[in-house]
């Protein structure tokens, strides 16, 4: 079944290539089917040994601390993180390195306040820790609602980032471009389950983590191998001059700067497909290296895009090349996220550009599974299973539940990717942040540390916090003016953050408080049980070997 | 996890000297990434030319502190795990082995 899905998809993939008669890189063709290759037969191994919803959802437990940290790296660096910070760079200079400060400093915290929790705590899926002494049902249909809110936005802004990426490397129409990333990830997932996805994203990670590092080293050696040589030829070359040294636009005002400094730091605590990956190591040591090792090169990978995209300053706009990589209009072609890719041609050829065209590829694939199997976990666990269900399924009806879900989730990602392929999607990513930081964090972490937390409290304050994510980002100027055509915004910042989270705090907080009922008497008094096992992880469920 | 078992874990004295050594060592680390962090964004959103002051030729020192902070980001997940792994985890699991009769 797998090899035939496989060879119809190559089959089609190789005919579009054929039908094309423009300038198409061989190299990057051949790289793109050896990735391909590569990581179907890692998903056959891997669908060779998910046996059971544990496998499906986590591998079993059995992943390394090392490997965990590589994954997340493999997870986390989407192609908003190569493409979109040296695309930003390329753009306005140093204001793409603010972001990338803000991407990685919620990864400390995670570890500070949540990676042994977690781990001592959940099982499957961060529902598992805020629903452990609340109420199951209205807790996991709120995690599943706020996590498939997540998803929904990040996984749109990868479909349709994927979709161009190819469009311009391989030549091939968007349409089947969406069709190709939705048809490998429903792959992977199915068969391979949490196994097959996190070896996809630790090759990608370390495709990733090559390719760039190769790419710094061809930059620099340019330059004598001094970034300040490399500047200053950047600041002669670009239009902005020295500004692209300087903090621009990005960050004006104080509100405005707290609030997308909170989103981004607590939306990476609160992104469902992250939370996920500490469930996949065997215990809280393995969690807290996963992080060690996962901060190192998710950090190193910010540092170097710092250089390429300062190179591709340099680089592109070099006399001899503006003619060939921008259009009469003075546009980058295929747009400013495609300066990365563009600066690997100069610095290494066709071949190295054919190299780097298969890993963003690879990028872009590897989050989309991550995203894919989060959400079957939020649907086929916590809906499916536990709230419809009420726990009472067999671990292989589960199993394909899942497996459905995949499917329907891939399907679905394609029409979304379709759909939105003229829609500005940037501000996606910043939305599923804003909603992870606002909803699944403050639910997440009062479940852990807040002893008086009740059910209701956690319920409506989540809510509220969703609800007002949601609104203040359509009523400010990126949905009400630039989608809905309107004339003034009614909310003045683009970020909701600041707002969002404080409303959702005090929501949690009041809502628990005034909660006089049983139930609340029961959350609370489960508190002391779950507070030892997060402390020392008795009781908590352990890898599984097989 | 029966109830008698919480009791006696959490009358353990390495039990309640784990959580208030772990949580103030943890809680310190945060409030400090917090400040670093919002040190830099704030002092960007209220004034730019901090960052824009000359430090060469052309170079500013904008680039130079956010790598340094890229790099103390990296580190401060090193000095929590090395302390955690070892320290706490002896702490765990001599708790562990105190009620292992129950477990």
């Amino acid at each position: 079944m797998m090899l035939k899905v496989l060879s119809l998809l190559g089959l089609s993939t190789l005919a579009l290539f054929a039908s094309d008669d423009r300038d198409i890189n061989m190299y990057a063709i051949v790289m793109f089917f050896l990735f391909i290759g590569l990581t179907m037969l890692l998903t056959k191994w891997a669908a060779g040994k998910t046996k059971s919803a544990s496998d499906f959802y986590t591998a079993g437990g059995g992943i390394t601390g090392f490997q965990n940290g590589l994954a997340i790296a493999g997870d986390y660096l989407s192609a908003a993180s190569f493409l979109g910070i040296s695309g930003m760079i390329f753009l306005h200079g140093f204001d793409g390195m603010v972001y990338a400060v803000g991407w990685l400093v919620g990864w400390p915290l995670i570890l500070f306040l949540m990676a042994e929790k977690l781990r001592n705590l959940g099982k499957f899926n961060f529902a598992d820790i805020t629903s452990y002494r609340l109420e199951q049902r209205r807790i996991r249909i709120l995690a599943a609602l706020a996590s498939l809110s997540v998803i929904t936005f990040y996984l749109i802004a990868q479909m349709v980032g994927a979709g161009k990426l190819i469009e311009v490397l391989f030549h091939i129409p968007y349409g089947w471009s969406v069709a190709i990333v939705g048809a490998l990830m429903i792959i992977y997932v199915t068969f391979g389950g949490m196994l097959a996805t996190t070896w996809v994203q630790i090759v990608k990670a370390v495709l990733l983590l090559l390719g760039t590092t190769l790419m710094t080293i061809l930059v620099l050696n340019a330059y004598d191998f001094s970034f300040v040589k490399l500047a200053e030829e950047a600041v002669t070359l670009h239009s902005k001059g020295e500004a692209i040294l300087r903090p621009g636009p990005f960050v004006s005002d104080p509100i405005a700067a707290i609030s997308l400094g909170l989103a981004l730091m607590l939306g990476t605590a609160g992104l469902p497909h992250i939370l996920m990956r500490f469930f996949t190591v065997g215990n809280a040591k393995e969690a807290r290296k996963s992080v060690v090792y996962a901060t190192g090169f998710i950090g190193y990978f910010y540092i170097i895009v710092g250089v390429i995209g300062l190179g591709a300053v340099a680089f592109l706009y070099n006399p001899e090349n503006v003619g060939v990589y921008f259009d009469e209009a003075g546009k980058l072609i295929g747009g400013n996220n495609m300066a990365a890719v563009h600066l690997s041609e100069i610095v290494g050829g066709p071949i190295f550009l054919g190299f780097l065209a298969a890993v963003s590829f690879a990028t872009i694939v590897a989050v989309v599974a991550g995203l894919t199997l989060a959400a079957s976990n939020a649907i086929a666990h916590d809906l499916y299973a536990i709230v419809i269900r009420k726990g009472d399924i067999t671990d292989a009806e589960e199993m394909k539940i899942s497996r459905r879900t995949v499917l329907v989730i891939g399907l679905v990602a394609i029409l979304l990717g379709y759909i939105f392929e003229n829609q500005n999607v940037a501000f996606m990513v910043g939305l599923a942040f804003a909603i992870a930081a606002s909803t699944n964090f403050p639910v997440l972490i009062l479940s852990i540390y807040w002893s008086k937390l009740t059910t209701r409290g956690a319920f409506l304050g989540g809510l509220v916090g969703l609800v007002t994510a949601l609104t203040l980002v359509t009523l400010s100027k990126t949905v009400w003016v630039d989608i809905f055509g309107f004339e003034k915004e009614i909310f003045p910042w683009v970020h909701p953050g600041l707002f969002s989270i404080t409303a959702a705090f005090i929501a949690i907080w009041f809502f628990s408080i005034t909660d006089k009922t049983a139930r609340a008497e029961e959350d609370k008094s489960g508190f002391e049980a779950q507070k030892t096992r997060a402390e020392t992880g008795i009781g908590a469920d352990g890898a599984v070997s097989h | 996890m029966d109830q008698k078992l919480v009791e006696r874990i959490k009358n353990n004295p390495k039990y309640q000297e784990l959580v208030s050594k772990r949580t103030s060592f943890a809680v310190k680390l945060a409030i400090f990434m917090f400040i670093v962090y919002f040190g830099f964004v704030l002092t960007i959103a209220f004034d730019k030319e901090i960052f824009a002051t000359k430090i060469g030729d052309v170079m500013t020192a904008a680039w130079p502190i956010a790598v340094t902070l890229l790099c103390i980001i990296i580190v401060m997940p090193i000095i929590y795990a090395v302390r955690a792994n070892g320290e706490f985890e002896d702490l765990t699991n001599a708790i562990k082995d105190d009620v292992k009769d129950a477990l």
